[in-house]
């Protein structure tokens, strides 16, 4: 969008006051997650850029806090300035766990509502829709209460399947809205064809629809899985003491003594996090070819 | 002769005979069964995993029937009693053979439960069940009173009538620093113990402070997002999406390092001379902390919405509005903002709704000003363990989101709710 040729002194004056104002705030949105990441190479435990960092010397620079991250220290290094503890390794595998579990359930499951509710005929469609969303609307502090009260009955407090269970709830939103408005541009056409040709429900689900609505399931199961992976209130009201996940042990770490360790962490979050948009950007594109829509 | 509109042949049949009415029914049962089908084991799963642990917070929150169960012969007893004499043998006769026949467990909880009404309480109940086996027979009176003088005091009796119905409203008025007399009657609590009401307030403050703020820095972004060729504005668009995807405790450590004393940005603004070295600025554990981290954890919910409504906003009314001799200004006022306010109010309320349940940013870096009701919340349910307050605060905070999100369906419709 550039200024016409004929525009006044004052336009232009306005026009790049805004341009300005537009990058700031994109800055403000980045900056913060791109000093992260020179700074988990630090050499010294501050969270600030040292002199040695400063004048881009090898000497102010590091990995001592990814070795950490990965409980691989050496003692003699790091017993200067960080305890070794494997708490981060087992929270990550931890985390992964439950998020892949609570993942595929979300996915089934959210996956199953959409296809329900995008037919036509449901009753009450959408009372169940608004209710199948609010997961995302309640406060996760309500969420957690309220699950604490109830899994404490059935004894699913400090469990393993409790945590999966209710991260299952909070993704479970997500591939209902990705897979609904995937299944806005479908065309039910072909189901009926794939019928008339002889072919199952089954059959025809997998072979026929599953394809076509694969970039809206894949990317609600994203949603699911960066929920999960990233959930920490949950894990503090219904987790057990020793139920360590990544986000818990940052929030432990956040809380007592700040380490760079616990930047490692974020620069490598701060990567999956690049990762999983790259790929929902190609999703989206595929999504669109599929359906006919040309990219706008 | 007769004609077509006689139809002597009766109703139309399908090939097997049955009439196409009856036939078309049977496919549409089958198909809206099939529907249904589908769409009850998500919403059974939901059913029972979240919609009955929120109705569990509902009952908890208006339970009081400890007493009752603990305390059957004392609010008796309490009952006869005319509220302002001193208590008689009958009355301390009674509390004695409930003290006597109730669990040790229920008998703590019980005083904690008595000491929201009037401190002092718990500690009484510790002293007494300690002090029970030491009593071998009636009269009861001077021997309870030999336990603890405080058991002559008509106020602690008083209390009592707060406590007798099973089912309560005292969480609530607790929840905005008001509570029940021995009579039923509301009152205020003691003013050192006035915090809710400051902390609701807080909480809607910095709700809309956080509203105002994304929205003022959200619009114009979300103008030149919509405005730009495409290659480049995708390209910006990342910018918007990254901190979108990245877990939120990622992002409050990366303000915490931007913001603490000798954060970036103080560090900063010292070298560039623009502060000295002993006058930095405090950010964070405060206030302005909370503020700033949430505003750019929440912009992205903002500028998507406002950004999707803009986009299908031709350019041409514009240039139109001001071919026919409006001014930039007043075509902006008069045609582009009138169609971006659905929007602009979705991304209000969104923002809204999800600022006034925060916990973990305002508990992170918001230290003591910057705590808000979502922490107290938390606090009753981790370390104070007054789950009933918890839940009625939880309750009260749901209620006001779930007013905001039917409005937000009434005017945006929740289906239409776009992700990414």
């Amino acid at each position: 969008m550039g200024l016409p040729v004929y525009a006044t002194p004052g336009q232009r004056i306005w026009h790049y006051s805004y341009l300005t104002f537009c990058a700031l705030v994109l800055f403000f949105l980045v900056s913060p997650l791109l000093v992260v990441i020179p700074l988990s190479f630090n050499a010294s435990p501050f969270l600030h850029f040292t002199q040695d960092m400063l004048a881009l010397d090898p000497k102010g620079y590091s990995t001592l806090w990814y070795k950490s991250l990965f409980g691989m220290c050496d003692a003699e290094e790091a017993s200067l300035w960080t305890s070794c503890t494997d708490k981060w390794k087992v929270g990550t595998l931890n985390s992964f766990i439950i998020a892949i579990a609570a993942t595929g359930l979300a996915t089934t499951l959210g996956t199953l509502a959409a296809l329900g509710l995008s037919r036509e005929h449901v009753p009450f469609r959408r009372t169940i829709m608004a209710l199948m969303i609010s997961p995302l609307i309640v406060p996760f502090v309500i969420t957690a209460s309220g699950m604490f009260f109830f899994f404490a009955k059935v004894n699913l407090v400090a469990t393993m399947p409790g945590i999966v269970l209710a991260h299952t709830i909070l993704g479970l939103p997500f591939v209902v809205i990705t897979v609904t408005s995937t299944l806005v541009g479908f065309d039910h056409n072909l189901m009926k064809a794939a019928a008339n040709l002889g072919g199952t429900p089954f059959y025809n689900f997998f072979k026929i629809q599953m394809p076509l609505i694969a970039p809206g399931v894949i990317s609600g199961a994203l949603f699911a899985f960066i929920t999960s992976f990233d959930e920490v209130v949950i894990i503090l009201f219904i987790g057990g003491p020793d139920q360590y996940t990544l986000p818990r042990q940052m929030w432990s770490g956040l809380r007592e003594e700040i380490s760079p360790t616990i930047l490692a962490a974020a620069t490598i979050l701060v990567l999956l996090s690049i990762v999983v948009l790259t790929t929902l950007e190609l999703l989206r594109r595929r999504s669109e070819r599929l359906r006919g829509i040309s990219p706008a | 002769m007769p004609t077509a509109s006689a139809n002597p042949v009766g109703p139309l049949l399908t090939a097997d005979g049955t009439p196409l009415k009856t036939s078309l029914e049977r496919s549409l049962k089958l198909s809206r069964l099939r529907a249904v089908g589908l769409v009850f084991p998500p919403l059974l799963f939901l059913i029972f995993l979240f919609v009955i642990p929120i109705g569990s917070l509902l009952t908890r929150s208006i339970d009081d029937s400890l007493s009752n169960t603990v305390l059957p012969r004392t609010l008796a007893a309490f009952e006869r009693w005319d509220k302002t004499s001193e208590p008689d043998e009958a009355m301390f006769k009674a509390l004695y053979l409930d003290m006597k026949a109730a669990d040790r467990l229920d008998l703590s909880k019980l005083g904690t439960r008595m000491n929201y009404e009037k401190s002092g309480w718990r500690s009484l109940i510790k002293i007494t069940t300690r002090g029970l086996k030491r009593i071998d027979g009636p009269p009861y009176k001077p021997a309870m009173l030999q336990l603890n003088q405080r058991w002559g005091n008509v106020e602690f009796w008083q209390s009592l009538g707060a406590m007798k119905d099973p089912v309560t409203f005292g969480y609530y008025l607790n929840a905005v620093d008001l509570k029940y007399d021995g009579n039923k009657n509301v009152t205020r609590v003691d003013k050192h113990r006035r915090i809710y009401q400051l902390l609701w307030w807080r909480t809607l403050l910095v709700s809309t402070i956080v509203t105002i703020g994304c929205l003022l820095l959200a619009y114009p972004v979300a103008h030149l997002l919509a405005t730009l060729p495409l290659r480049i504005s995708n390209l910006l668009m990342i910018c918007v999406l990254m901190p979108f995807w990245t877990s939120l405790l990622v992002r409050i450590v990366a303000w915490m390092v931007m913001l603490q004393q000798n954060g970036v940005i103080n560090d900063s603004l010292v070298s560039l001379g623009v502060l000295r070295d002993d006058n930095r600025l405090a950010m964070m554990y405060n206030f302005t902390g909370t503020v700033i981290v949430m505003i750019q954890i929440l912009l992205p919910f903002m500028i998507l919405p406002i950004y999707s409504v803009m986009k299908t906003i031709p350019p041409s009314y514009m240039k139109a509005a001001q071919n026919l001799g409006a001014t930039p200004a007043l075509a902006f006022l008069k045609v582009y903002l009138p169609q971006t306010i659905p929007g602009v109010g979705a991304g209000c309320i969104l923002v809204f709704i999800v600022a006034i349940g925060y916990y973990i940013t305002p508990e992170l870096v918001g230290g003591k000003d910057g705590r808000l009701i979502g922490n107290l919340i938390a606090h009753h349910m981790q370390h104070s363990l007054n789950w009933g307050l918890a839940a009625a605060m939880g309750t009260t905070l749901l209620a006001a989101i779930l007013l905001l999100y039917w409005v937000y369906d009434k005017l945006i419709g929740v289906d239409n709710m776009k992700m990414g």
